[in-house]
């Protein structure tokens, strides 16, 4: 198949090596389960249990809150000890509601919906499986965590023709997909078909990264039970792995600034997502586990582990040998685009690709030296900004400037940082530049909004003053119209009430 | 390592650093270099030293003045590089003070002055030549005959340093005119270009550099093969040489064919002079040229043109080093003027228009 040029990206040292070769192990339930209510881009899940109560693996805990949301279930059966506020895996160190649950070690199964084992073509409306996956709380699992039935939704507001299935896999260590695609292809072919049937698409094109060979061999083998999928390698380049990029490279279709790449006629879900989606339809599971990549130089046994969500990472890196006797830095996620744990307490969630112990030399964080203008965060860029241009303009407190040349169009994908001989941290420059940005458009609808309602009521303030005048005026009037002629009755004074109530 | 937590990602990097480009592009330079301080002998390996030896020590005095961390700055290789490059481009035996004031102007005017590192509007070494050569047109115009060491014509280390500290002059015999400045004169004195260039040497000869002309910039085939280096290292991109060097030839190629009298061929405006060593090293410095493709397309175009321009229609027979101080005084309006498009824009930065109709409706 013909790829299309995508403009940027880095050549990185992936390092992938370190747990590429070690098959899916499942982690043990662990004793106490920390389920956050947020895991998933959108509004917070409602709780739906109540301290104390049993519950068992797989049922509802968390319903999906208003507009784009997400269900959270139990990952084991235990009793519930608390609802509170618990550190969250985000860099901030923030607290949100988490639901803890004491596993009893039975690990027993709620009751499930009723699985749909027929094959092709499934007996259920396409609404029936989306509501399936929403039900099941599947979301993004390629990190980004955009619950998935929404993106299956897409159909119905737009011309969608396309399926492209994400096994690109760009961050560098992370090889959770990679194992997933080697160890489970049916599931995921399965995932993939369900989709497809859900979105009534033409073309379904699963792309993987030229370095996951054996990856590709496995899934071409399985996607032959599917003529409409083509298996397709793309080039080994960060950020591949990008919605939008990834969809370029396939396709030829450029995806809109600010818009969704369903403005295009496709939807974009990862692998693991896809094999998520297979087994809540085939076997009536919610999302309660996923596959986690724990690598880094400080980790003693880097692995690819299926973790139950909830697990603290503190029990997870001490299934994997626990860390060497270095200072490193936890990461959730991978080393581009991923962020500082806060705390070995947090959990793992619906997002977390991987949890990376990395070792100074890994990280590379030389010190900072002036920008020699060499370009190549402009070459780097995939989405076509001059980084050197608007950290100068960021540096100098001009962040309208940095807005007018695109500061807002930046993926965050950290390649400008990553390339920059200076070490100059560019994309850290453009987060906190779009961040104030953003605060300040908060403060300024708020001020908008403040401003208007004054006009308003300085409005009302005149209008009422000048009925007031008029009133006085007309009652005058009438006065001396009474003088004159004492018969005379005044009729404008309740004509003008009336109209000003 | 608090820092780093508090912070956006990413959390690796590239091995690349800006001493390490230094460091490439001057081994690149090498082969070049050694060439010509062995073409043109003691004096040109003495001039050499001086004008590195005293790049740096204007690099430290500066930085030092201006506060800035000196161990660390000093040895990143940009004044090295600066030193380096400048004594390409001079008079393979001009004295020692043309190395000195060429270096202070380079390090001090055009790079300290306008806030150090980065942040110079215009190329040092280019700059520091051009005030020289407006300066002291005498000594920057001296030429000296190819004296390869070993040679009987090579002068020993101690005539050399008579020639250097400028207790000597350079004998006459020992001067001799650069293939451009020769087609110059010629000219003015009435002789069609055609007609001397057939005195001039071969163009294989003239590649190879056994010819006179500045310290480093004599032998085309070792540039190209320094600049194919960085090409392939990705330090440098194809852009600013191919704009130039094809500019060049094709403005020296059309206006050849249209009147071999006045206009000098091809090969010897891209064999000849500094055509190679600009398109390759100085054109190319990150500092001084655009920061996008396009913007480089046009910077190396412009710069190709400026330089037959001068060489051809103005008064000097070489035109290079104001062709690139002149393109440098452009780079900011290139740069505003040829920014990339932003994905999923247009050029204009209006989010693309593709809205499409849903096909199943509910």
């Amino acid at each position: 198949m013909m790829l299309f040029q995508v403009r940027g990206g880095v050549k990185l040292s992936y390092r992938k090596e370190l747990s590429s070769e070690s098959a899916i192990v499942r982690m043990p339930v662990p004793k106490r389960l920390l389920i956050p209510l947020q895991q998933h881009v959108g509004s917070p899940a409602e709780p739906v249990v109540e301290v104390g109560q049993w519950v068992g693996k797989g049922q509802l805990i968390g319903r999906g809150g208003r507009g784009i949301s997400a269900n959270v279930h139990a990952s084991t059966s235990g009793t519930v000890a608390a609802i509170e506020d618990r550190v969250a895996p985000h860099p901030s160190g923030l607290t949100q509601l988490t639901v803890v649950i004491e596993a009893d070690g039975e690990d027993r199964w709620a009751e499930l919906p009723t699985p749909i084992t027929a094959d092709f073509p499934l007996p259920a409306t396409p609404r029936e499986l989306n509501d399936r996956v929403a039900a099941a709380g599947i979301v993004g699992l390629g990190g980004a965590a955009f619950p998935s039935a929404v993106k299956l939704d897409m159909r119905y507001k737009y011309s969608i023709d396309t399926l492209v299935i994400n096994g690109a896999e760009c961050e560098p260590y992370i090889t959770c997909d990679d194992r997933l695609m080697r160890e489970a292809a049916n599931e995921i072919v399965d995932g993939v078909r369900i989709m497809a049937y859900a979105l009534a698409v033409e073309h379904i094109i699963i792309a993987i990264e030229g370095n996951k060979p054996k990856a590709l061999k496995a899934m071409r083998e399985a996607a032959k039970a599917d003529r409409s999928i083509q298996v397709v390698t793309v080039p080994t380049r960060f950020p591949m792995g990008s919605a939008q990029h990834l969809l370029m490279a396939v396709t030829g279709r450029e995806t809109p600034a600010d818009k969704r790449t369903a403005e295009v006629g496709a939807v974009v879900h990862n692998v693991a997502t896809a094999r998520a989606v297979s087994s809540a339809v085939r076997r009536g599971e919610p999302l309660i586990s996923r596959v986690v990549t724990v690598s880094g130089f400080g980790v003693r046994e880097p692995a690819n582990v299926e973790v139950r969500l909830g697990t603290p990472v503190e029990d997870l890196l001490a299934f994997c040998g626990g860390l060497h006797p270095v200072p490193t830095l936890l990461i959730n996620g991978g080393p581009m685009m991923g962020a500082p744990l806060p705390s070995v307490h947090a959990p793992v969630v619906k997002g977390s690709s991987g949890v990376l112990a990395l070792t100074a030399s890994e990280i590379n964080d030389g010190p900072q030296s002036p920008c020699i203008r060499c370009g190549q965060c402009v070459t780097a860029c995939p989405a076509g900004l001059v980084p050197v241009e608007m950290a100068q303009l960021i540096k100098r407190g001009d962040l309208q400037g940095a807005k007018a040349i695109g500061s807002q169009d930046c993926i965050s994908c950290g390649s400008c940082s990553y390339i920059c001989p200076s070490h100059i941290p560019l994309a850290h420059y453009f987060s906190f530049a779009n961040g104030t940005l953003n605060a300040l458009d908060r403060d300024a609808r708020r001020q908008d909004r403040i401003r208007a309602l004054i006009q308003a009521r300085n409005e009302r303030a005149a209008r009422e003053a000048e009925v007031k005048k008029a009133v006085a005026a007309a009652r005058k009037a009438a006065k001396a119209a009474a003088k004159a002629a004492a018969s005379e009755a005044p009729v404008a004074e309740a004509d003008l009430l009336e109209e000003t109530t | 390592m608090s820092t780093l937590a508090n912070r956006a990602g990413p959390f690796t990097h590239t091995a690349n650093s800006v001493t390490r480009t230094m460091v490439w592009v001057m081994v690149a330079l090498a082969p070049a270099t050694v060439y010509g301080l062995w073409l043109f002998g003691w004096p040109a390996v003495m001039l050499f030293a001086i004008t590195l030896g005293s790049s740096l020590a204007a690099e430290a005095a500066m930085l030092t003045l201006l506060g800035q961390p000196v161990r660390a700055r000093l040895w990143d290789g940009s004044a090295l590089l600066t030193g380096w490059l400048l004594a390409m481009s001079l008079p393979p035996w001009a004295p020692w003070w043309i190395g000195v004031l060429g270096s202070v102007f380079a390090i001090v005017l055009a790079k300290h002055v306008f806030g150090g590192l980065g942040q110079n509007m215009f190329n040092p070494a280019m700059v520091a030549r051009v005030v020289l050569l407006i300066s002291f047109p005498v000594q920057m115009t001296l030429w000296a005959t190819p004296a390869p060491a070993g040679s009987a014509a090579t002068p020993s280390f101690n005539q050399a340093l008579a020639y250097i500290s400028g207790h000597t002059p350079v004998p006459e015999h020992m001067s001799a005119a650069t293939a451009l400045g020769t087609l110059k004169t010629e000219l003015s004195r009435g002789v069609p270009v055609a007609q001397t260039s057939k005195n001039l040497a071969a163009p294989q000869h003239m590649a190879v550099g056994n010819e006179s002309g500045s310290m480093g910039e004599t032998s085309a085939v070792l540039l190209l093969a320094g600049g194919l280096l960085l090409l392939g290292l990705r330090i440098i991109s194809w852009h600013i040489p191919l704009a130039m060097l094809g500019t060049l030839a094709a403005l020296a190629a059309a206006a050849h064919a249209l009147d071999p009298a006045r206009f000098a061929s091809m090969p010897i405006h891209l064999l000849s002079g500094a055509a190679v060593l600009g398109a390759f090293f100085i054109a190319t410095d990150y500092v001084t040229s655009p920061v996008s493709r396009t913007g480089q397309l046009l910077f190396g175009a412009g710069i190709g043109a400026l330089t037959w321009v001068i060489r051809s229609l103005g008064s000097y027979p070489e035109g290079l080093a104001f062709a690139v101080v002149l393109m440098n005084a452009l780079v900011p309006l290139i740069d505003r003027g040829f920014r990339p498009r932003v994905f999923g824009r247009s050029r204009r930065g209006k989010s693309l228009d593709i809205k499409a109709e849903p096909r199943i409706k509910l």
